[in-house]
């Protein structure tokens, strides 16, 4: 973690309200390229809220965004993904009634640009269906490559969304609790992709296992009610008596 | 090292993965055509081209149901305008058939990218209520202009001479032009489901905020089959009008807009077959049971009943699940 000051995402004053309730209010946030940053924060503290801000999936009420010194406050979702921030979603989000290997395959499909060629056979998808493959992999998914998504269980859901994620070659991520559900031997490879993928990319992560973010992540922002409440590498928050106090009632370490 | 242009660990594909028409799709439609090319010998032509007509507008609704993820609940305002336009044009204007069913086609596009440019906006329940809205607005508009013929519609439109050469007032001669377009539609609907656009398609209709953070304006690819949709209602309502010689209100009532989402319900919706059953099993109930009055309606009712009850995707959707077999 060194002090460079290359941020490759930053948000400044973010704020969002619903009715007459901030659900994140006035947050400033900056992620350094090429590193592991972590956003925990106990439940409704307002990361997700973060994550669809950020992803401008929804329009803050206040507040900048930029993404590589420019400023995508008032740019559209779908935009913000073709400029390399492409974020996950914590419900997990795959296409149920695609195969494992076509929802891979989807997200290889927009190297062509826009697809709104409906004349042409589908077999000119087919030139991807090796990377897809080889994405499956990955994830320990290559066997479920023609089984639908939708019947896939849920820790393999989520490692088919990182698959598709990946499959974008995004410049930063956005993780929403990539390991949420998973079975033991599950967090641990996904945890050895995310490190993996990390060396040539930025990640942003909302994570409950705090062992997990320990290993992982450079630098942690800790979120409570919608603020910011500290920042630092994870020997300084988890330090932190306000961080501790916050954590108490919801139970974690 | 990344991790998405991996080549460097080769994965072999399993050849069942590698897309490519399904043989049972070909031996489906080669079937299909060659039932068709005998059954005018054996059935009547008149009500086999209902059929058809009927099957191809159920076609439409699906491409945009079934893989669309959007349910209009207003696809009369396309037929019957299509079907208007044509039947004026024929007969008024004196132009040839297939200029006629082109015209007709065509209004059906503009008026598709009309109402569905506003109509997109609006997700679920409310895009279907928007296109209801606007299929009404179509109704009171034939209802109240002179060139729609109000009550009585357009009647005695002349079938014509196909490029002013084929003289298509023999139902038999007319029967194979009407086949020619509506197989010539199906297989139209069944590429656009299988191109690069339909796997788009497919994924915004299963996740479209996944779509959306993948890069994808979905509201262009929804506009897009909405248009396809709108135009090949047009093409069955224009061929419709051209058949029956007649363009009428019930081309542009809602419960024309009901009768299209009944019949892909029934069939399947999402699958390629099932609007061909299903259009097949209402024009069937609708003739043999003419007589009833009334209570077609109410057996159309209870037959949709069953459907779902019974089988909730329909008639080729139950198939498809035993046989395993994408239909
Ligand atoms: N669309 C919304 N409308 C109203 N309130 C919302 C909405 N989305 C989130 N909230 C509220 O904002 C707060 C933060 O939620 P969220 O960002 O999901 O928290 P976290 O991801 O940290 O658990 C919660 O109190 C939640 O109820
Ligand atoms: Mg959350």
């Amino acid at each position: 973690m060194s002090a460079t000051g290359d941020f490759i995402l930053k948000a400044e004053r973010l704020t969002k309200r619903f009715g007459g309730f901030a659900a994140v209010s006035n947050v400033d946030l900056a992620v350094e390229r090429g590193t592991i940053h972590a956003l925990i924060g106990p439940n409704g503290a307002g990361k997700t809220t973060c994550f669809n801000l950020l992803t401008k999936f929804l329009q803050p009420s206040d507040g900048a965004i930029f993404f590589n010194g420019r400023d995508i406050t008032r740019m559209p979702p779908a935009d913000i993904a073709r400029l390399g921030l492409v974020r996950s979603f914590q419900i997990s989000a795959v296409f149920p009634r695609l195969s494992a290997l076509e929802n891979v395959r989807i997200a290889l499909q927009r190297q062509r640009g826009d697809s709104f060629d409906f004349w042409r056979s589908e077999k000119a998808l087919n030139r991807f269906d090796g990377k897809a493959m080889a994405g499956l992999d990955e994830v320990g998914l290559a066997e479920f490559a023609a089984t639908p998504a939708g019947e896939l269980s849920y820790g393999r859901k989520r490692a088919l969304e990182i698959a598709t994620t990946l499959a974008l070659d995004p410049e930063m991520l956005l993780l929403d609790e990539p390991m949420a559900g998973m079975a033991q031997e599950d967090v641990s490879r996904i945890s050895a992709l995310i490190a993996r993928i990390a060396e040539n990319r930025t990640i942003l992560m909302v994570e409950h296992n705090l062992s997990v973010v320990a290993d992982l992540s450079d630098r942690i922002t800790v979120l409570a009610r919608g603020q910011v409440l500290a920042e630092g590498s994870y020997e300084v928050v988890s330090r932190d008596p306000r961080v501790v106090e916050a954590y108490i009632g919801v139970g974690h370490g | 090292m990344t991790v998405a242009n991996t080549e460097t660990h080769p994965v072999t594909l399993p050849a069942d993965l590698r897309i490519s028409t399904p043989r049972h799709h070909v031996v489906i439609f080669a079937g299909l055509l060659g039932l068709l090319l005998v059954a005018p010998f054996v059935l009547y032509p008149v009500f086999l081209m209902k059929v058809l007509c009927f099957a191809l507008f159920a076609s439409a609704l699906n491409l945009l149901l079934g893989y669309g993820g959007l349910l209009s609940f207003g696809h009369a305002a396309f037929f019957g305008s299509a079907s208007y336009v044509a039947a004026h044009a024929a007969k008024v204007w004196g132009l040839t058939p297939e200029l006629a069913i082109l015209l007709g086609t065509g209004a059906g596009a503009v008026l598709g990218l009309g109402i569905g440019a506003l109509a997109i906006r609006r997700q679920g329940i409310y895009f279907a209520m928007v296109t209801l809205a606007f299929a009404q607005m179509v109704f009171f508009f034939a209802l109240q202009v002179p060139f729609t013929g109000g009550e009585d519609g357009i009647q005695a439109v002349p079938r014509g001479k196909l490029f002013g050469l084929v003289d298509l007032s023999n139902d038999l001669t007319l029967y194979f032009v009407v086949l020619l377009i509506v197989f010539g539609g199906l297989l139209l609907i069944y590429r656009i489901v299988h191109s690069p656009f339909g796997q788009v398609l497919k994924a915004i209709r299963d996740n479209e905020p996944r779509s959306v953070s993948l890069g994808y304006k979905v509201n262009r690819y929804k506009l897009a089959v909405f248009v396809m949709s709108a135009t090949l209602a047009g093409l069955a309502g224009a061929t419709k009008a051209i058949v029956f010689q007649l363009a009428s209100l019930t081309d542009v009532y809602w419960t024309m807009s009901g009768e299209v989402v009944l019949m892909t319900l029934i069939g399947g919706m999402g699958t390629i077959f099932g609007p061909l059953v299903g259009a097949a099993v209402i024009v069937t109930m609708q003739n043999y049971f003419a007589g009833f009055g009334a209570w077609v309606t109410i057996l159309q009712g209870i037959v949709f009943v069953v459907t779902v009850l019974l089988f909730r995707e329909g008639i080729i959707g139950v198939i498809a699940r035993w046989t395993k077999k994408a239909l």
